[in-house]
């Protein structure tokens, strides 16, 4: 491989958002500037299409890798992709058009700045999904903090420097452990190359405080209970491309690295550590979805209901079953798409009627009636109706859960009727009904861009709702080669106790 | 052909409902009952087909799941027991389609409703012609969808919408035990697969599994979790709260989901799995038991209701009642068979009582009705038929199913069985009395209604009368015609083949002679008390209901059910989101948290500005206080 693939798609974003900062910044250009980010974005999810293309889904091995000399000798540049990796890279350069797009509404000021803070953004994010060495992943994991913090607290609303400053103490403070751990780690084992890191493992009594540390960045992360209060405020102050990309792309890279690295490096912490994710997880499938319940701004009930599906996501993890955790990674990419559309349906109406509470609004079907059916779809695939994309994932979550521990996965399924609880109810409040306000009425229905952006999220849900094989079929090979590394290193590990 | 009968139905409500407004309402209303018509054809010449010649197919559409050892297909699977749900589904469904272009006429809204009504029919199918649990799954919750859809359809109405929710989330709670028993079935046969599973039931009688720390067979939990999921979908005891709501939805949904087909999934799925049920002598106790409850407590709720549709509903729920008990004691094919008659007097009903209920611009109460029967000959007529037929009048179809369903219970011959069939025959007279109570109140009588002047009513129009016409010859003639074939000691058998798993044949004694005229006779009799209690002198009835005024008011609340899960599921857990979101996450998580840490900081970082106050006095006496420490340490040590 000689076209470096990997790098291109890492950098592309970035010289976009170069050239946009050098051009001139009078009123009139700002369109222009939309059109280059559009086009920079478009190009690399085309370039991660052709990715995916030309990827062997039969091989174990990680693929274009790339690994250059940086640190002269000591730590090393290197990516990599896997069937794991892949999806969540075209899941980024995805969603990042789409937010590119949704920008046409939401931003007055700045918007060149806002462009450029997306597309480094977007940088960030691919290069956290291929790295393949500690360092260089910590990095990009970190970096992608500081766009997202500038989006809230310059563009955010009227409490978006207090979001700003909780979402960023959170994240710290679970990635300082980390970093502390990566360090540790190279200084045990002599090298941050995960490949390497995979081969020589890690002596067992330093797993336990390591898997620690990295559990402390993704716990903040994902976000679990009970570290999860940051991302109801965060959204809600977010504008709508910034909560779109952090619910559909950031909390992701916690899941990512829970499956690349807690299970790939620390299999015998990971085992010795089940229970404690699992009953965090089962704290947030259900505490929040009770909360969701409850809520009166349309962000925040969302923003739960994410700490909800997040938490679906990491019981499907540590199952180590095969259905656990592919349709945990199933259940992230679905996620993916299912808030961004989400925060994007809120965004729609809270540009028209400038409030996200749920009691302002009423009948909007009676005026909105395309509206009313992309919203619909898109409460069905949050509450994981067969058919869609949600479905899938909870349910091999589930399954992979009930071989494990039964009453695990009948708690766990509880979180099922409460999702469909809460999203209805808010379609209800919002949809239905009569008009409860004559500003209401006044409200028009999808403008063009947002039927574009609307539909392009429709279509997968469905699609791979009903066939989900493309995705399944890219993972397969690679999650199974996740769970044999780490049942070997687990029955070694009984052998050599014994 | 058999792709033609699934996909008719899903091109024709895509083509209504997402091209409706360009083709037109008329249009769309032809084309989605057209589409479906040809369907219900089609479906006829499979079902002779698999009479005649014992057809049985499994089609492979697609992949669906595949992960690990899980493999999960599209399919469409034809043996006997899909191919008489096709009929039923298809058959009823194309009526309530015809007759819907008279109902709705009205409604600005046409393409929409008939997309759903066609979206509804390709989701029952899907969920009859599965060749494995997680399709039926799909199908089992997109029939849910399309019932909450339509159940909302006039989405203004508050209560219509109330009434949707609760339907989804009552029936979710079903489908939350039918989930796990489908994890159950994967963990215990690694498959999904209905013959695959099927034919490896008699390998692991003795597994036994813990399940909330109860140690049981595998076998009887996977029973009851299915059942749990059956009772959500046909409105069994406890789950059944939803269905009486679910009126509040248009009349020809009534007819078609809530009567004939989608509330009778949950006893399709038992009959589907009786190569399971029948080694589970637990499992169907519970299911005679919560049938025979059912059956029974409905039935006296149907006696006070005064709505039209809320007493059809109440009935549906009885007479499914029946059909589980049926299953219950073993007897699966008289279940279908009630089943399929069912389908066609219940929709006869309710389409009938739809009849009405135009006629008088949409009053519900029949408090408000009675002694037009002259003014609606046809629907009058049409209605005796249905509540003939209901009641198990001799010789109508329900006469055949109901007192098979009862026959078999006595014959059963354990206690429970004779508890069913006592059951059976008290609510045998129950309907009876509530079913001519309807007749009578709405068209024999003074009429009742001050809106609306007597002259003013008119019969409904032909689109309307003529699907009632069919389901009334069905409901005469589907007894008698298809009794032998259902039930018969000789032909059923072949018939039903390997759907339907009998570990041992089904009684072939006959009841004693007075058992055999006991039901039938009950309901000739109550017909003249009932028309003399109704009609003729009403006093009696308001006396009784004087005398028993608690009971009344017991029983037409329905029990208190509603006010029931009220007060222990819906405001607790209104109170516990509020409780954790405000006081957890608020007072405790974000205090302590974020927010406690940036306070310490804070107030640390003012208590530090303090020592840096500039004085050099202050200055140089902290030092001499720190110097003297130090020496002094010095010196001790």
């Amino acid at each position: 491989m000689n076209f470096p693939i990997l790098s291109s798609l890492i950098l592309l974003p970035t010289l976009g958002a170069i050239f946009i900062l050098f051009t001139n910044s009078s009123n009139k250009k700002y369109q222009s500037s939309k059109y280059v980010a559009l086009f920079i974005s478009l190009a690399n999810f085309l370039l991660s299409l052709y990715l995916w293309f030309i990827f062997d889904k039969s091989s174990v091995e990680f693929q274009f890798l790339e690994n250059r000399e940086w640190l002269s000798g000591y730590i090393n540049y290197k990516v990599g992709v896997d069937g794991i990796s892949i999806l969540f890279i075209i899941l980024t350069t995805f969603i990042t058009p789409i937010c590119i797009i949704s920008v046409n509404a939401t931003i007055k000021n700045k918007l060149k700045d806002f462009l450029i803070a997306i597309l480094i953004m977007e940088t960030f994010m691919i290069g956290v999904f291929c790295s393949l060495d500690l360092v260089v992943f910590y990095l990009f994991f970190e970096a992608g903090l500081i766009p997202m913090f500038l989006i809230i607290g310059i563009w955010g609303g009227e409490r978006r420097v207090y979001s700003a400053f909780k979402f960023f103490l959170y994240t710290l403070l679970g990635s300082v452990l980390m970093l502390i751990a990566i360090i540790s780690i190279y200084w045990i084992a002599g090298t941050t190359d995960v490949e390497k890191l995979y081969e020589v493992g890690i002596d067992a009594k330093y797993q336990n405080l390591l898997w620690l540390a990295f559990f402390s960045s993704f716990a903040v992360k994902t976000p679990m209970w009970p570290v999860h209060t940051w991302l109801p405020d965060a959204h809600v102050e977010a504008p709508t491309a910034g909560s779109v990309l952090l619910a559909a792309i950031l909390l992701k890279m916690a899941g990512y690295g829970f499956i690349r690295f807690s299970l790939g490096l620390f299999p015998l912490a990971s085992e010795y550590f089940v229970p404690l994710i699992f009953i965090l997880s089962l704290i947030a499938i259900i505490y929040t979805s009770f909360v969701a319940l409850m809520q009166e701004d349309m962000k925040k009930l969302i923003a739960y209901s994410s700490v909800a599906h997040m938490g679906f996501v990491t019981l499907g993890i540590f199952t180590m079953t095969q259905q656990g955790i592919e349709g945990s990674i199933f259940q992230m990419i679905s996620h993916g798409l299912i808030s961004a559309a989400l925060f994007l349906c809120v965004g729609v109406i809270y540009e028209r009627h400038h409030t996200r509470l749920i009691s302002e609004y009423g009948g909007l079907v009676s005026v909105m009636p395309r509206y009313a059916v992309v919203f619909m779809v898109f409460t069905l695939g949050a509450l994981g109706l067969p058919g869609t994309t949600g479905f899938i994932g909870e349910f091999l979550i589930l399954m992979g859960t009930f071989k494990k521990n039964f009453i695990v996965a009948t708690i766990a399924s509880l979180g099922v009727i409460l999702a469909a609880a809460y999203m209805l109810w808010l379609y209800k409040r919002i949809i239905f009904g009569e008009i409860v306000n004559q500003n209401l009425k006044l409200m028009v229905d999808l403008k063009r861009f947002e039927i574009v952006i609307l539909f392009s999220l429709v279509l997968p849900i469905i699609l791979f709702g009903f066939y989900p094989e493309p995705l399944m079929d890219t993972i397969k090979v690679s999650v199974g080669n996740v769970l044999e590394m780490y049942n070997l290193n687990i029955n070694s590990n009984i052998a050599y106790n014994n | 052909m058999e792709y033609l009968i699934l996909f008719l139905p899903l091109i024709a409500s895509i083509v209504s409902g997402f091209f409706g407004k360009i083709i037109g309402d008329k249009p769309s209303q032809i084309i989605t009952s057209l589409f479906v018509s040809v369907s219900a054809i089609l479906s006829f010449i499979v079902f002779f087909k698999v009479i005649n010649d014992g057809y049985v197919n499994n089609l492979i559409i697609a992949t669906w799941i595949n992960s690990g050892s899980l493999n999960v297909n599209w399919s469409i699977n034809i043996d006997a027991l899909s191919s008489v749900m096709l009929v039923v589904v298809t058959l009823i469904s194309s009526l309530v389609h015809i007759y819907s272009i008279g109902y709705m006429s009205h409604d600005p809204n046409k393409p929409r409703f008939m997309s759903f009504l066609s979206l509804f029919t390709f989701s029952m199918l899907t969920l009859v012609t599965s060749d494995n649990f997680v399709q039926l799954f799909f199908g089992w919750e997109a029939v849910g969808l399309c019932s909450y859809f339509l159940i909302g359809f006039w989405y203004k109405k508050e209560s219509a919408n109330a009434a949707a929710i609760k339907a989804f989330i009552v029936n979710r709670v079903g489908d939350f035990g039918f989930a796990l028993g489908i994890f159950l079935i994967f963990y215990i046969f690694g498959t999904v697969n209905y013959g695959e599973v099927f034919n490896q039931v008699p390998e692991v009688l003795d597994k036994h599994i813990v399940f909330l720390g109860i140690k049981a067979n595998s076998i009887d939990i996977i029973c009851i979790l299915l059942f749990i999921g059956a009772m959500g979908k046909s409105a069994q005891f406890l789950l059944h709260t939803w269905l009486p709501d679910a009126m509040e939805g248009p009349t020809p949904v009534s007819a078609l989901i809530h009567a004939a087909t989608m509330v009778t999934a949950g006893v399709f799925l038992i009959v589907r799995c009786s190569p399971i049920y029948e080694y589970s002598e637990l499992a169907l106790s519970l299911i005679t038991i919560i049938g025979m409850i059912t059956a029974f407590f409905a039935a006296t709720v149907a006696l006070v209701q005064t709505d039209i549709k809320k007493i059809i509903a109440y009935s549906t729920c009885s007479q499914l009642g029946y059909m589980f008990f049926a299953t219950g004691v073993g007897a699966y094919n008289v279940a279908m068979f009630h089943l399929f008659t069912h389908a066609f007097f219940k929709a006869l009903l309710f389409l009938g009582s739809g009849s009405v209920i135009h006629s008088f611009k949409n009053e519900q109460n029949i408090n408000q009705m009675g002694g037009v029967w002259k003014k609606l000959p046809y629907t009058y007529a049409l209605m005796m038929v249905g509540t003939l037929a209901l009641t198990g009048f001799p010789f109508l179809s329900g006469f055949y199913s109901k007192d098979a369903i009862i026959e078999f219970a006595y014959l059963k011959g354990n206690n429970i069985g004779i508890y069913a069939a006592s059951i059976g025959i008290l609510t045998a007279l129950l309907t009876s009395i509530y079913s001519w109570r309807l007749i009578f109140k709405t068209f024999h009588g003074n009429y009742n209604n001050s809106k609306i002047n007597i002259e003013n009513l008119h019969e409904s129009p032909l689109v309307m009368l003529a699907p009632l016409l069919v389901l009334a010859v069905g409901s005469i003639f589907a007894g008698i015609l298809f009794k032998e074939l259902f039930i018969g000691h000789e032909l059923s058998y072949d018939f039903w083949s390997t759907s339907i798993k009998f570990l041992e044949p089904l009684s072939k004694n006959h009841p004693p002679t007075w058992f055999l005229f006991l039901t039938p006779s009950i309901v000739v009799i109550s017909i003249p008390i009932s028309f003399y209690l109704f009609v003729y002198n009403k006093n009696i009835v308001e006396e009784i209901v004087k005398m028993n005024k608690p009971l009344y008011i017991f029983l037409q609340n329905k029990w208190y059910f509603d006010e029931l899960y009220n007060t222990i599921f819906v405001k607790p857990s209104k109170r516990l989101g509020i409780f954790l979101w405000k006081k957890i996450d608020g007072s405790i998580i974000d205090r302590f948290g974020p927010d406690g840490i940036s306070n310490l900081i804070k107030n640390f970082s003012i208590r530090a500005v303090k020592f840096q106050s500039g004085f050099i006095y202050q200055y140089a006496f902290v030092m001499l206080i720190g110097f003297s420490v130090l020496l002094t340490l010095l010196i001790l040590n």
